[in-house]
Order: structure tokens, then sequence, then C-alpha cells
């Protein structure tokens, strides 16, 4: 017993290292005065001076939260309906490739979803002139399409771990189906929607790979920008923006944690 | 009447914006190359397809992209699965504490991570700085831009997605049938293998699914951690569609990928809505 004890503790403390010595010293080479990122050279907070005064990663920035609000609102209306309609509407014609439809984009290899969506506009283009010119609007739609998968499946869980009960006893009482909706379920199930629409909304200031295939020239999204940039090689002010998101991250994750464990006791 | 309107609007935006794109996907890959707007042709031919099985350089890449991919989902597993079963075993307060440091990094940006290990594997980078200073080397070993390096990297970014499912079945399982396994005179390793591993072993399926099936396309990490000869598939597909401009053959590319995916997938699937009904 004891051994296993043993092994299994130490595989415990080398996998979180594993995950988190990379993060810590990425914040602690930000403060790193040398330009030569992997080299020491003093404590300083140059490179976060230079970020504020990049106005080409405010700009890529204000737009990939821009697309990440957008995209995540969307998606959390769809999902939501989705997820109703699969919980709670147990036969429609078409169930199976509605079901099929909602899950696959999440399995999808990136690659596949960002040229088939990047092949479906220049279609369409061509056809009835529409979307004129891709970026924001392009970029918006394919977040959503596959973000919208990630809320229906968290609201459908809800939902089936939820009994009908008090939908039905507000049914039986001559409620309206759609007042009943507004008024038991979505309050009910609003965790879950809310928690959808933060992971909607993080896939989608994450993703590189789909924006890359459906985004136009002049419209670089922030992960497009630090890509650009890192495929160069490690850069200090790469450095500071990480360690920037990383402590926003943690603090956001920290403060729903405590906030779950009051709720809970 | 409104219960149409909650159905049919998601349903007909996946038509609209998910299987009309593979319909055209599968045109294209159909068509020819052509100069001009749309770069190809309005006929339809399987060269596309026969040229990818006739040239070698295709086929290797995708048993390349295969072999990385079944790697590191083993090597996923051969760390998550101790980690797993030491989280489902610790008590209440320190299990939720660990699970939260697993999610973490989730919510941090994927392009990021794989970027922090760029200053690890650096010739110049912590690890080899490490190595020289305990004088294990006297120069540099090569890590970043070799494949080592781009096992790392898909470790490290997969590594929550064979946790979390593994975590789930190890947390639901009754510790009773370990003990009296034990109590009848298994031994350790006798009742690891006859009882917790096959009660585990949905989860082991739907971790490595997770792994598997975004690894096998993965572009980021090959492109950033691997070296000019580690092709992989989600590079060849990015490259033939931007640099070469070859549209028909790039969709040729993903309609292969996608069958080679579609077993995977549909085992995936089936796999999360029966566990979905067992939790109800």
């Amino acid at each position: 017993m004891r051994g296993q004890t043993r092994f299994i503790a130490s595989m415990l403390a080398f996998g979180y290292a594993f995950l988190y010595v990379p993060l810590v010293l990425v914040v602690v080479y930000s403060f790193n005065d040398s330009r030569i990122a992997t080299v020491w050279g003093g404590f300083s907070t140059r490179w976060y001076g230079e970020l504020l005064r990049n106005e080409q990663i405010l700009d890529a920035a204000f737009l990939s939260l821009r697309i990440a609000v957008a995209s995540a609102t969307i998606a959390t209306v769809l999902g939501t309906m989705s997820g109703l309609a699969l919980a709670r509407f147990r036969r429609f014609r078409g169930r199976t490739l509605f079901s099929g439809m909602i899950t696959s984009p999440m399995v999808m290899p990136e690659v596949i979803t960002g040229l088939s969506l990047l092949l479906f506009f220049v279609t369409l283009q061509q056809l009835v002139g529409w979307p004129s010119q891709r970026g924001f609007t392009t970029i918006t739609i394919a977040h959503t399409t596959f973000s919208m998968a990630y809320v229906a499946v968290i609201v459908q869980s809800r939902l089936m771990s939820m009994d009908e009960s008090l939908e039905e006893a507000a049914m039986d009482l001559g409620g309206h189906p759609l007042r009943i909706v507004f008024d038991i379920t979505l309050p009910l199930i609003a965790p879950a929607m809310i928690a959808g629409w933060l992971l909607a909304f993080t896939l989608s200031l994450d993703d590189l790979v789909i924006a890359s295939f459906v985004s136009g020239p002049g419209s670089n999204t922030l992960p497009m920008y630090i890509f650009s940039k890192v495929k160069l090689g490690v850069s200090p002010d790469i450095n500071a923006l990480a360690t920037l998101i990383i402590v926003a991250v943690s603090i956001g994750v920290l403060i729903a944690w405590i906030a779950t464990r009051r709720v809970r006791s | 009447m409104w219960k149409k309107v909650v159905t049919a609007t998601p349903y007909l935006w996946l038509l609209l914006f998910f299987l009309a794109p593979f319909a055209i996907v599968l045109k294209i890959s159909l068509a020819d190359p052509e100069f001009g707007l749309p770069p190809y042709s309005q006929t339809a031919s399987l060269e596309n397809f026969a040229f990818l099985f006739s040239d070698k350089l295709y086929a290797v890449t995708y048993l390349r992209s295969v072999f990385m991919a079944v790697c590191a989902t083993v090597l996923c597993l051969a760390l998550g699965f101790p980690m797993a079963y030491g989280i489902a075993r610790s008590n209440r307060e320190t299990r939720n504490l660990l699970l939260l440091l697993v999610i973490l990094p989730f919510w941090i940006s994927f392009l990021l991570r794989v970027y922090a290990w760029m200053g690890l594997m650096n010739n110049y980078g912590t690890i080899n700085t490490l190595l020289m200073w305990l004088g294990v080397t006297d120069q540099p070993i090569q890590l970043m831009y070799t494949d080592f390096a781009v096992f790392v990297g898909l470790v490290y970014s997969y590594l929550p997605f064979m946790i979390l499912p593994l975590y789930a079945t190890l947390e639901r399982m009754d510790l009773d049938l370990v003990e009296a396994a034990l109590d009848l005179g298994a031994s350790r390793s006798r009742a690891f293998w006859d009882v917790t591993w096959p009660l585990a072993r949905p989860g082991v399926i739907a971790g490595c699914l997770l792994v598997f099936i975004p690894a096998i396309g993965e572009y980021v990490i090959p492109y950033l951690l691997g070296g000019p000869e580690s092709l992989l598939i989600g590079r060849v597909l990015f490259d033939e569609f931007f640099v070469n401009r070859d549209w028909p053959l790039a969709s040729a590319v993903a309609i292969v990928l996608l069958l080679l995916l579609v077993v995977p997938i549909v085992l995936l699937q089936r796999y999360q809505a029966r566990d979905q009904e067992s939790t109800v």
C-alpha cells in the first residue's frame, strides 16, 4: 500500500509541475530586462509599457474581445434552444441529424472546420454577394457554430439532471408554455447558461486556426497576431501579454471557486 | 408553435453553417485547380483522391500523424491515469483544489501555453541552462524543433482532456470491490488489472478519443515546436491551401482526414450519449 501511495503522490507532483512550471517561467521572464528573452538581465517592467504602446496588439485584442462577446452571446441563445429541444422535446423530425450536428463541431479538427467555412463563405459571396469582405462577421459566425455545441451540452445535461415536476406543475395550473420557459425553466438553467457563455467566450478568444481561415486582410485577432510574432521565436512583450492573461484568468477562476464554495456551504 | 421556433432556429443555423460547408468541401475536392476566381473548375473527377493515394508523401504524412497522435495518447494515459486516480482518492477539500488546478490551464490561451515551452526548450532556454549548470552536458542539447518537442507540446496541451473523464469514472467507482478482491487473496496488481482497470474503461476510452481526435489534425504545436521534417497532416492541409493555393487538393486532404476520423468520432458520440443516459 505504502509503495502504491508514494507512486501516485509522485506522479501527481510531477504532473502538476509539468502543467505549471512553464507558466511560472513565462511570468518570471516577463520581468526580464534583457531583449534576449531567455537570458536574465535584471528586473524591469519595460515590456509591459511597450505592450501598452503597441497599437497592433491593442487593435487585435479589441477585435478579439468584440468577436468573443458577440459569438458567446449568440452561441448561448442558440445553444440553450438546442439543449431545450434535445432534453425536453422527446421526439421531432430529424432529431438524430440534429444531435449529430450539435456535437460534431466539438470533435472536428480545427483545420477542417476552418477550411469548410472559408470555402462556404467564398461560394456564398459568389452566389449572393454576401459576405462582401471577411472579418468580424465571418469569424463571429464560425466561432458561434463551434461554441454553441458546448453550451448545448452543458444546458442539456443540466436539464436532464433536473426533474420536470416544477414545469409540469405549472403546466397543470394552466400556465402558458412560453411563460413556463421564461418563469421556471430559464431561471433554473441560468447557471448552466452562464457557464456556457464563459466557455464560449474563452473558446473564441483562444481560437487561432479557424479564425486564420475565415478572416480577411486587415482583420487580425489577438491569437493571429501572437502567432505571427512567436513563429519567429521567443519575444519579451509576448511574455508580458501572457502574464497578464495568466493573472487575469487565475483571479477569475479563484473568485468563481470561492463563490461556489460559499454557495455550497 | 414556439417549440418549432426553439428547434428550428439552431437547426437552420447548423444546416447552413455546418452541413452546407461540408457539401461544398466535398464538391470542391472533386474539381480541378484552375487559375482565376474561384481557383477551381466546375468539373468533377476523383483525380485529387487518386493523386493523394499515389503520392507517397501524403500516405507517409497521414501515417506519421496517426503515429504521433497514438504516441501522445499513450503518454497522456500513462501520466493522466495515476493523476486521476490520485485526485479521485484524495479527501474532498484537496480533491476540489486539485481538479481546479487541472481545469485552470484550459482557460489560459492554448497558443500561449504552447509558446511557454519555446522558452523552456530553446538551445539557450531554461532546460539547457539548467543541464549545463548541473554539468550534465557541456553544450546545449537540441530539444526544440524535434519530435520530442512536439510530443511534449501535445501531452501538455491535451493532458486535461485525459484526466477529466478518467476522474469522472474513477470517482464513481465502488472501492469495496477492490477491497473484496484483496480480501479474497488477489495481489495488488491482479486487483488493479482485474477490477479497477475494467471499471475505469469507459473513462479510458473517452479520454483517449478526446486526446487522439484533436491531436491528429493539430497544426499549431508541430508548427511552433516541431522541425521542418515533422510534416503532419494539419500542416499539409494548411500549406496546400494557403501556400500552394490548391483548393481542390486541400479539400481532398480534409475529406480523407475526416474519413480517418469517422470511426473514432462516432465511437466518442456513442460513448457520450450512453454516459449522459447513465448519469440521469
